[in-house]
């Protein structure tokens, strides 16, 4: 940035970039102008006057615009007549601000005497207690004695529920406004708003269920006191008992970075438990936010439900046992044939797990019949070629750039993703969203473009072939207009998601879209910096999954198999048929994701779990594992930035880390000493994974300074996300960053779509399921099972709003409640909440006629 | 030389002075000996003339506990289920006496004057366990005219967690 202008806060020069406003200029330099309303990620309003200092700006002679001076030659200034805010205030070239002054400091001194004059002084009971920045601002700048009665206090709410999650306190509250334009500016979800004006003025939820945002927790930590608290920490602990912990959200895979607030509880029977998750800033990954699934959703480490002790069945029952008998009878199991074996790994396991879990199978048992448990996407292969450069950064696209985001709904996906795309299309960049149907990000989108179900290649491919050739300019529509976007555009990033697709169309996908990016057009974007393509896997670790090679065709590092092994699909149907003796799942459950029906004519069935899961009943020998929160790994997010976590909690029964389950039967097998911990088996990654060449836990926990500065110890962004002191994690460089890359071979697919009305599975962040169903604060937001469809397609098919029906999913049978939507497409029925299934479906909706209503 | 003997009869002459005066022994623990009023003992929560305790489980005492002595769980109130005024509670209070050094420190942090070092010196224990004091021991009896806790209360009256301060002048 070539825009810099100088300035001098009191007396010390300061250089920043043009727009910056005084009071961020001066935090650059350590001087900490006190604030409330204002926050560096939000537009400033001026509404709390707590900044106020004096201005000064140089002055010109009119008639020839030469900056006048003094006698003794310095410039003349012009302070103005008052004070002014330092958080609305842009700096200018020459301009001097004080801060320190008398009527500064009188002026501060006021500002928090007329904030507490209403303030109850609940801190002993107030969450925010210890990490307040109108407690400490009071104490750095406030007076000590108070002038008014406190008889003359406003008495108001202390218990006003703004949704299910949210607490109000009303007394609290000091009318900063910094929620409601979260929620506004931020998120775009303006669910919550001030009421009334004055000392009635109060902050109310406009919708129904209220609060109804995945980001509403951000506001508990934004605001500057303790009136918004969180259903699951209200008065949970105070802020100083409480242990910080870094960790790697577990949910999706934009990996937030994330901090575990931890305490010994009485009512855990001394266990040290969970009491919070907040954000820990990485402005190159979440900022300073995170959504209300990684948030909440952390129940299920300490659930009483957890495995604790190796089963194995015995007389038909699983009965307790020991872990060397548990691991003697696995390892001997599973060494036969090593086309009769096969290992289906879920892709919540850490890079370490996944490594291990190649390499038993691999090394150990011979065998390349390995699979991620629940194929929803490919192309890692093409992303590890020309992905999201390294050094990229969402936050860099602006102006002149363009995004592109197919068949995902990254709203519901992936939500840190959709914050920042939202953002860079309002920076300026052109968006391009290519979907089945309507999704959140179309009102952002420059163009959108509404394919019909099954037309998504085809679509796809006449955007890029389009982009390809400078477009004829006499032929415009969307699809012509957006070609010509995404082919002007200086830095290109893509996104590309599985929804409606089948497992063969997102290979083709990823490809076509890989070679949008290889298009020479004086500049290629795939190899630079922010650009590339980012695969919205469904899991938060299925990068390290394809990285680790834990596919049937590629080994660790993406090195082709001379002969590839079975697939997740040929291991369902050789599971079915007899083929297949002994099967190893880790970390998923294919019986309950309606994958596999049951165990079929499988001679042995081996599963590690937290859960006794569907597949897990099923098995023979059931390994307990530990949660991400006990132990220390790594996951790589969908941008390939490798990321370390901690452990929290102490580690659940007699449960042990995945890899070291893996690497101790690997020990039975043949495969020499399990190494003693994670750190040692990531080692061997960074070893045989070029990709990951020179990393380890040190450099993966380096830090540097980040900016804006708001999770310190400095007294007006308290509470806020946390500092990050353990890791920012490092992106590995793709293919095209180092040579060329060839234009892929797409491959055609045959997709055998059935005409008729089709229904595609649609995601939703609090989908049931293991994790979701552990934590009792967001089970009110559970996803329901709906169908959601177009009007004219419910009058054809006669249901109504909120009818029953029964769909078929992956061949049982499912009820799930209508929902008429006229956002949904003619001739696709959305359905949410119940088990995934590949590519559209022939929706054959059975309207369930319950007897009650039959009666009337 | 002569000296010398004077001094020791001295000595002696206090030695047989005492002798003859009544003995200062207390036969503890029959016999107890009253403390100074600021004499700091065993601890106790205290309660509203109403029965409502007066600890809200702000953990003030245990942050500023040198010794690191206290526990605190807090919990939130309702009307139907009040322990205390205003909306936080404490569910577990400890105070384990092997760690206490008996400064006081916890009572001067706490703003509701819950936790009273109060006379009792009689702390002994068999083993570390019992020397933690939880909240049903520390508590004191209800009130005559209170009501044990929890109660059933009318909504919006106990709405202040913190007795009002003083007014300025
Ligand atoms: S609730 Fe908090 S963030 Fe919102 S206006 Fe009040 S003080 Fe500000
Ligand atoms: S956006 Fe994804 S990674 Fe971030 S908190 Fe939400 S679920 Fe977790
Ligand atoms: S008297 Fe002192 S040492 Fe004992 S519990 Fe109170 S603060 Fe801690
Ligand atoms: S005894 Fe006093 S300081 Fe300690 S938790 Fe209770 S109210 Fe707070
Ligand atoms: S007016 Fe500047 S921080 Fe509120």
């Amino acid at each position: 940035m070539s825009d810099l202008i100088t300035l001098t806060i009191d007396g010390v020069e300061v250089s920043v970039a043009k727009g910056t406003r005084i009071a961020d200029a001066a935090k650059r330099i350590g001087n900490d102008i006190p604030v409330f309303c204002h926050h560096p990620k939000l537009e400033p309003v001026g509404m709390c006057r707590m900044c106020l200092v004096e201005v000064g700006l140089p002055v010109r002679d009119r008639a020839t615009g030469a900056l006048l001076t003094n006698a003794d030659g310095s410039p003349q200034l012009n302070f103005g007549r008052g004070l002014q805010t330092a958080c609305t205030i842009q700096v200018s070239e020459g301009m001097v601000v004080r801060t320190a002054t008398e009527p500064v400091l009188e002026a501060r001194k006021s500002v928090i005497e007329f904030l507490l004059t209403s303030h109850p002084l609940d801190c002993p009971i107030c969450d925010k207690g210890g990490e307040c920045p109108l407690q400490n601002l009071t104490m750095a700048h406030g007076v000590g004695q108070s002038r008014m009665h406190f008889g003359d206090k406003l008495k108001l709410d202390k218990h006003v529920p703004l949704g299910d999650l949210i607490y109000l306190d009303r007394e609290r509250c000091i009318q900063c406004a910094r929620c409601i334009r979260f929620q506004e500016e931020v998120v775009d979800d303006p669910v919550i708003r001030f009421h009334n004006r004055g000392r009635s003025l109060e902050i109310v939820t406009l919708s129904d269920p209220g609060f109804d945002s995945v980001w509403s927790g951000n506001t508990t930590d934004i605001c500057p006191v303790g009136a918004l608290t969180t259903a699951d920490f209200r008065f949970g602990a105070r802020p100083w008992e409480l242990t910080p912990v870094a960790s790697i959200c577990p949910h999706c895979p934009v990996g937030c970075n994330t901090t575990m607030s931890t305490r010994r509880e009485a009512m855990a029977n001394g266990r040290t438990v969970i009491k919070r998750i907040m954000p820990r800033q990485n402005e190159a990954v979440n900022e300073i936010w995170i959504c209300d699934k990684g948030r909440f959703v952390h129940h299920f480490a300490d659930h009483a439900n957890r495995l604790t002790q190796p089963l194995i069945r015995q007389n038909g029952k699983l009965v307790e046992t020991s872990w060397g008998e548990a691991l003697d009878f696995v390892a001997g199991k599973l060494q036969i044939d090593a086309h009769m074996v096969a290992g289906l790994a879920g892709a919540r396991l850490s890079n370490e797990d996944l490594f291990a879990f190649q390499r038993l199978f691999r090394d150990g048992l011979k065998s390349q019949n390995i699979d991620l448990a629940k194929r929803r996407l490919a192309g890692g292969d093409v992303a590890a070629q020309v992905g999201l450069s390294s050094g990229s950064n969402l936050k860099d696209l602006g102006k002149g750039d363009a995004i592109l985001v197919v068949a995902s709904d990254l709203h519901d996906e992936a939500p840190v993703w959709w914050l920042r795309v939202k953002q860079a299309a309002e920076r300026g960049a052109t968006l391009v969203v290519a979907n089945a149907r309507a999704t959140r990000l179309d009102a952002f989108a420059a163009f959108s473009l509404h394919y019909e179900a099954g037309q998504a290649l085809a679509t796809v491919n006449q955007l890029v072939s389009m982009a390809k050739v400078e477009t004829d300019t006499a032929v415009t529509n969307d699809i012509v207009s957006a070609a010509e976007a995404l082919f002007k555009a200086e830095n290109l990033v893509i996104f590309y998601g599985s929804e409606g697709l089948a497992y063969d169309e997102t290979d083709a996908l990823a490809k076509l879209l890989g070679n949008l990016l290889l298009i020479e057009n004086g500049h290629k974007h795939a190899g630079r910096v922010n650009n590339g393509l980012v695969p919205v896997w469904p899991h938060n670790n299925t990068q390290g999954a394809w990285d680790m090679g834990v596919h049937p065709a590629y080994a660790p590092g993406y090195k082709p198999v001379k002969e590839a092994g079975l697939d997740a699909t040929a291991v369902y149907a050789a599971v079915a048929n007899g083929d297949l003796k002994a099967l190893y799942i880790a970390g998923a459950d294919p019986v309950g994701d309606g994958l596999m029906p049951d165990r079929g004519k499988l001679d042995f069935l081996v599963v590690q779990e937290l859960f006794l899961t569907d597949t897990a009943v099923l098995a023979d020998v059931v390994l307990p594992a530990q949660s991400w929160a006990e132990r220390e790994g790594t996951f790589t997010t969908g941008e390939r930035r490798v990321q370390r976590y901690y452990p929290a909690i102490p580690v659940v029964g007699q449960s042990r880390p995945d890899w070291q389950i893996l690497a101790q039967i690997g020990e039975r097998v043949g495969l020499g000493k399990p190494a003693f911990a994670a750190s040692l088996t990531f080692k061997d990654v960074a070893r045989i994974v070029p990709q990951y060449k020179g990393m380890d836990y040190r450099t993966l926990a380096q830090v540097e300074k980040q900016w804006p500065d708001v999770g310190g110890e400095d007294l007006y962004y308290g509470g806020n996300a946390y500092e990050n002191r353990s890791g920012l994690g490092q992106q590995w460089p793709v293919t095209a960053e180092k040579s060329a890359v060839a234009h892929f071979d797409v491959p055609t697919v045959k997709t055998g779509r059935k005409d008729g009305l089709q229904m595609m599975w649609t995601a939703v962040l609090y989908a049931p399921g293991t994790l979701v169903d552990c934590s009792d604060v967001i089970a009110p937001r559970k996803a329901q099972p709906v169908a959601a469809l177009h009007g004219t397609d419910a009058a054809r098919l006669a249901v109504a709003d909120g009818d029953w029906v029964e769909v078929m999913v992956n061949g049982t049978a499912v009820q799930v409640t209508v929902r008429v939507d006229d956002r949904a497409p003619v001739g696709l029925v959305l359905v949410a909440g119940v088990p995934w299934w590949p590519g559209t479906a022939v929706a054959d909706l059975k309207k369930i006629v319950a007897a009650a209503l039959a009666v009337n | 030389m002569f000296g010398m003997i004077a001094e020791l009869a001295k000595g002696m002459g206090i030695t047989l002075k005492h002798f003859f005066q009544p003995p200062v022994t207390t036969q503890y623990p029959e016999v107890k000996r009253p403390v100074r009023n600021r004499f700091k003992g065993r601890h106790e929560l205290k309660r509203y003339d109403n029965g409502l305790e007066r600890c809200i489980g702000c953990s003030l005492c245990a942050a500023a506990c040198p010794a690191d002595a206290i526990f605190v769980e807090a919990a939130e109130n309702t009307d139907d289920e009040r322990y205390s005024p205003g909306e936080r509670f404490a569910r577990v209070y400890e105070i384990n006496m092997l760690r206490c050094i008996f400064c006081g420190y916890c009572e001067d942090a706490c703003p509701t004057q819950a936790i009273v070092l109060e006379h009792n010196y009689e702390l002994s224990f068999y083993d570390r366990q019992s020397a933690i004091y939880t909240k049903d021991m520390l508590i004191v009896d209800v009130p005559v005219n209170g009501r044990p806790t929890p109660q059933v209360v009318e909504p919006g009256v106990f709405t202040k967690a913190i007795p009002m301060m003083e007014n300025p002048e």
